[in-house]
């Protein structure tokens, strides 16, 4: 039985393109791990969901040039927040619309783009005599790790390396930003660069885990590891190391998942992570559904036996 | 008054939200070393007045000067200090009290905020001074109405900041705890520092403010409380005299009578003198 | 350019039965959309529209595998989602949007995780990017269905739902049942969502729930213009972008949403009272220092 599960374990092992993949996950994890706790106290995951979907003309536009995807992926995730922060300067609209607006407004300008990728394909081919590699689209939007290229490595590490550097390094700043920027302006902080810093972080997250898990599913990197550690602790070092550990967790579960029952394997890191949540809301100490409902059982046993319960 | 005794200029300042005119004209002088209200009803530009002495919205005419500079320079050194409303903070986010006051030095430190000794030193004595030192570790949810109020004090007072802004600092909290913030508020008024505060506690005011700014759109007075805190301001700022403000209209100044009693005494009225609180 | 090439430019896609029905249904579907979207916008439910539109994969799948209308899976869903959101958000301290977007990715990815593993994926493509061009009957006939209801339902509770959106506690103030408004509203979205799918595809459904609205906030204060509004620009915005997509040859979805956007920064810069060129102007007029503003007397 137990050689059993350790072939279980090590069998994909022996396939380059699983320990690849394994790697670029645990990697992209990390990374979404760390930026998901300032996402989500920062009350950002729409703005993730946005920026993460806005990159895809991005992206096509720059394999029609035969730049590297990243680079595309980025211009176009920070013009779409310029965007967003410059049309709600001047509408009395929420932000929750505006960000809607624009985001679906790149990617319908995205998914045109990728309808005429055959004949457009051909026009870079007749003008700059350079013809585009097919591309994937489903890749693009859904992931497809298991297919990674060392080139689109290369581009994960490098995104991924920079984001982690800098918000490590400013995690600081970039926690006040969050919990008062008005404190933070008060004292002289740039509340503007530390604002776009965060946006352009998200951008970098979204280029680093296009390959991993798509555009689609990105902001669950984003936003349900941070969601996890919430529910398990009130200090913020131990929030990132608890989303850090549950994002590599559901990140390897999901793609040995994958692996074996030959799904998406951006569906099953996803939903690994989504279940891991679950579970989590239910046994967690204090916070979690049955904790809660012991300590109100041990409550009204309490006031039952005459005690008065005690203020919380 | 001359320059340098002025902290706090505002001069004559307009402010629109999207084509709204919150506030116009707006003229205001807080001078040092004194503690100064400013009162109005909501929505009628108080608290528009207060972000743009903060620095937190552009006038879009006129200008701050916080002792003399423009506030873009006083917050680059630090010089205002600012307490948020209760509402406006997320009492959830998984920060301790010492880290909150610790937040009041990132000023000083290096880029990457790496705390040095006299951090560290500043931190403590804040806490000793609001008296939090025991709740340093706890978490900012998990502290009393009272607690919180002070735990943001004492970030404000490890800023080293002369000029603090505090808004609406009396709500919520218990009668010990106004109290010991007044007596502190008192002690830092008397150490040079200025202090403005934004409340709707018009009853409680007249007894440890200096000065007064009436806000109705524009700022329609301000000053020294006895001649600034008059029947005909707080008429024009309300539009009429509130039930529980009795004025002895005997005498030749006009405050409410409750603060006259007690500046004569020396103390603050107790809370069942106030009606209306 | 004479007027008969711009007449023909105009009228040639009527020729083909495909074109006319794709006109009519993206209209249609522009109609529906444009009068929830005004809801919408005005309660804060954009974020939840993009989850639930998402959240509508996984029934979508389920239905194709077992044979069943996908509308009924996607409605289902779709609900399921929201009701999933709910739960979540009463039983955990997590805040809103962090539960809407956790749940609604782990839908999505239960959808993908189905679709992946079941070999036939010609439908779901189009569930995804919407195929209004290639429309089939059972598709036709739900998407009326679902809008019909949609509009009928919202034809009855009219004032009842702006006054939830507006203040709810009135509502229930007065007698209202506030639950039963916010799931009806919730299966209003969820019919809207199924409607939209074969216009737009399941990814810019979420723009047909927000652009129509935003534009008609822009141009008016009172609640009924902006409803016509909305839908005037919402028609319009189907209509071009299926046009565009004719002659371009390009994804129908994604001409739909471009003209649209285009229309809503349009409207963002020439609107009479808030457009941008009008403030512009405003403020480049002097205000003199004498003008006596009228102060707040009332609370």
């Amino acid at each position: 039985m137990l050689l059993n599960l350790w072939q279980l374990l090590s069998e994909p092992f022996e396939f380059a393109f699983m320990v690849k993949a394994l790697a670029v996950g645990i990697l992209v994890g990390v990374v979404c791990a760390v930026l998901s706790c300032f996402i989500t106290l920062k009350g950002w995951s729409l703005m993730g969901d946005a920026v993460s979907h806005a990159v895809l003309p991005g992206v096509v536009l720059a394999y029609l040039v035969g730049a590297p995807f990243g680079i595309g992926a980025f211009t176009f995730g920070l013009a779409s927040v310029l965007l967003i922060g410059w049309v709600s300067a001047r509408t009395p609209l929420r932000a929750d619309a505006i960000i809607g607006i624009v985001f679906t407004a790149f990617f319908g300008v995205g998914l045109i783009l990728v309808s005429k990728l055959p004949s457009l394909g051909e026009w870079t081919a007749a003008n700059f005599g350079y013809t585009p590699p097919l591309l994937d689209v489903r890749s693009i939007l859904f992931g497809n790790v298991l297919g990674i290229s060392n080139g689109d490595i290369v581009q994960t590490v490098i995104a991924g390396g920079i984001t982690l550097a800098i918000i490590l390094l400013f995690r600081r700043d970039l926690l006040l930003f969050c919990f008062d920027p008005n404190h933070a302006r008060a004292i002289g902080l740039n509340t503007g660069l530390l604002h776009y810093t965060l946006l352009a972080l998200l951008a970098l997250s979204t280029v680093a885990a296009l390959q991993t898990i798509g555009i689609v599913l990105v902001v669950a990197m984003l936003v349900t590891p941070g969601a996890i550690a919430y529910m398990l602790t009130d200090r913020f070092g131990r929030m990132l190391a608890l989303a850090v550990s549950a994002s590599v967790i559901s990140c390897i579960i999901g793609i040995y998942a994958s692996y074996y029952l030959k799904a998406s394997t951006g569906g099953c890191i996803v939903l690994a992570q989504a279940l891991l949540f679950l579970l989590v809301l239910v046994v967690a100490p204090r916070r979690g559904l049955i904790a809660r409902a012991w300590s109100t059982q041990r409550r009204n046993a309490a006031s039952g036996a005459g005690q008065r319960p005690s203020v919380a | 008054m001359n320059e340098t005794e002025t902290a706090i200029l505002v001069d004559r300042i307009t402010v629109d939200y999207n084509g709204v005119v919150a506030l116009h004209d707006a003229e205001l002088r807080v001078p040092r070393g004194a503690i100064c209200a400013l009162v109005g009803m909501n929505g009628a530009g108080k608290s528009t007045l207060f972000k743009a002495i903060m620095g937190f919205l552009k006038p879009a005419g006129g200008r701050v000067l916080i002792e003399g500079q423009s506030v873009a320079q006083a917050q680059r050194k630090g010089r205002l200090a600012y307490m948020p409303q209760a509402e406006e903070v997320d009492w959830a986010f998984p920060v301790s009290v010492q880290d909150v006051v610790l937040m009041g030095r990132y000023g000083f430190m290096n880029i990457l905020r790496t705390p040095r000794a006299i951090d560290k030193t500043k931190v403590t004595e804040s806490l000793e001074r609001v008296g939090m030192s025991d709740f340093r570790t706890r978490q900012i949810g998990e502290l009393s109405g009272g607690q919180r109020k002070r735990a943001f004090l004492a970030r404000a007072l490890a800023q080293d900041a002369r000029i603090m802004l505090l808004d609406e600092p009396f709500t919520g909290i218990d009668a010990k705890t106004e109290g010991a913030i007044v007596t502190l508020l008192r002690e830092l008024r008397d150490d040079g520092y200025t202090i403005v505060i934004c409340t709707h506690d018009l009853a409680s005011l007249a007894s440890f403010c200096d000065e007064v700014a009436l806000i109705n759109r524009t700022v329609l007075a301000y000053g020294p409380l006895e001649t600034t805190f008059t029947p005909d301001n707080i008429a024009r700022a309300y539009g009429g005299i509130f039930n529980h403000l009795v004025f002895d209209a005997g005498a030749g100044q006009a405050i409410p009578r409750q603060a006259l009693a007690a500046r004569a005494r020396g103390t603050q009225p107790a809370a069942d003198q106030l009606g209306g609180r | 350019m004479g007027i008969e090439t711009i007449w023909l430019w105009f009228a040639a896609p009527f020729q083909y039965p495909f074109m006319r029905t794709a006109l009519g249904v993206s209209a249609f579907v522009g109609v529906v959309c444009a009068v929830l979207s005004c809801y919408l916008v005005l309660k804060g439910w954009s974020l939840l529209g993009d989850a639930l539109s998402h959240a509508v994969l996984p029934g979508v799948a389920f239905a194709y595998i077992l044979g069943l209308p996908f509308a009924l899976g996607a409605f289902v869903s779709g609900l399921a989602g929201a009701l999933t959101i709910g739960w979540v958000k009463r039983n955990s301290r997590v805040k809103e949007d962090t539960v809407i977007g956790l749940v609604f990715t782990a839908f999505f990815a239960l959808g993908l995780i189905v679709i992946s593993m079941t070999p036939s994926t010609v439908h779901l493509t189009h569930i995804l990017y919407g195929n209004v061009l290639g429309i089939e009957f059972d598709d036709l006939l739900q998407t009326l269905i679902a809008g019909s209801v949609a509009l009928a339902v919202v034809g009855v509770l009219r004032r009842d739902l702006l006054l939830f959106c507006f203040d709810p506690n009135h509502a229930r103030a007065i007698g209202l049942n506030t639950q039963f408004l916010y799931y009806t509203l919730l299966a209003l979205l969820a019919l809207t969502a199924v409607a939209a799918l074969q216009a737009v595809g399941l990814i810019l459904v979420v723009a047909m729930l927000i652009t129509p609205g935003a534009t008609g906030y822009l141009l008016t204060d009172r609640f009924t213009r902006m409803q016509l509004l909305a839908i005037g620009v919402a028609v319009i915005s189907c209509i071009l972008g299926v046009y565009l997509s004719f002659y371009l040859d390009a994804s129908t979805g994604g001409c739909i949403v471009a003209v649209q956007a285009l229309l809503f920064f349009g409207v963002m810069f020439l609107a009479p009272r808030r457009g941008l060129l009008v403030r512009a102007r405003q403020r480049r007029s002097v205000r003199p220092a004498s003008t006596q503003l009228r102060p707040v007397t009332e609370g």
